[in-house]
């Protein structure tokens, strides 16, 4: 994915330069081109088409807008209510997610989401231990949690 | 439509004012350490962000003035205050703050075995 934004970067001053015009839009009209000519040499690079990632990074951070503000609804039903209902606990989650970033990324969703809160990792890192607010079905959280957003951390890295 | 924005943009700030409060009660009512962060790290996460939204968009709509340290806020406060939570959640549990009394199951316990019969 950088090999092939740095290549785009790099025809774009090319662009620049063959029209000896040295502003933003002669740059972003270079930008356009190469992102084109990329297009079409898709199958000589090693990774997919790179605005395809782009796009899933794009989905990943509407998530975690959308998860944000669901979690705080569930949060502010639990504080206003006058009766303390909860049942609270630590289960662990297994993750398929290999790299660092993947599981930091992973946390922070499941810090951000509806009554779940990221204690420990497992030292290799392949069990999160979760503490929930409200655990109901435990199989049902990480169900919801592998669904929405690992899948979507794996269509970033792919 | 200016005063109308004007009111949107304090009905955003006063939102976001809104959160921080309830999560101040949150402090309060909540029973142990985990729970309490439930309310911190989330809802207050979201009050500082819409206080800091209304007031960007107050002086970049009302007062033509742009200023972009405000979006640089928002952006850090959004990726550190989950980490704080954690951490802050794991620290707790490292020097053995226990649970409230009616936590239902505690599988970070026997952290060891759980280990061991996941990876077989």
């Amino acid at each position: 994915m950088l090999l092939q934004l740095v290549l785009n970067i790099f025809i774009a001053v090319s662009w620049m330069f063959i029209s000896n015009s040295y502003d933003f839009g002669a740059f972003f009209g270079g930008y356009l081109i190469g992102l084109f000519l990329i297009f079409i040499l898709r199958r000589s690079f090693s990774h997919r088409f790179y605005l395809i990632n782009l796009w899933a990074v794009i989905k990943l951070i509407l998530i975690f807008f959308r998860e944000l503000i669901l979690s705080n609804y569930s949060i502010m039903k639990v504080v206003v209510n006058p009766k303390l209902d909860v049942k609270p606990g630590i289960f662990a989650m297994p993750t398929e997610l290999k790299k660092d970033w993947e599981i930091m990324t992973l946390s922070n969703l499941i810090t951000l989401t509806p009554g779940t809160l990221v204690v420990d990792i497992s030292d290799d890192k392949k069990i999160l231990y979760i503490h929930a607010m409200d655990i109901q079905d435990v199989d049902e959280a990480i169900d919801s949690i592998k669904n929405s957003f690992e899948k979507a951390i794996m269509e970033v890295s792919r | 439509m200016i005063e109308m924005l004007k009111i949107l943009f304090a009905v955003i700030i006063l939102f976001g004012a809104l959160l921080s409060v309830l999560s101040a009660i949150g402090i309060v009512r909540l029973p142990d350490v985990y729970t309490r962060n439930h309310a911190v790290s989330k809802s207050a996460t979201l009050g500082v962000l819409s206080i800091l939204l209304g007031t960007f968009l107050y002086f970049w709509i009302i007062e033509g003035y742009m200023n972009f340290r405000v979006i640089l806020g928002f952006v850090f406060l959004f990726m550190t205050s989950p980490v704080a939570g954690h951490l802050i959640s794991r620290a707790a549990y490292n020097s053995k703050v226990p649970l409230w009394e009616k936590s239902v199951r505690d599988d970070l316990k026997d952290k060891d075995k759980h280990a061991k019969k996941l990876s077989q």
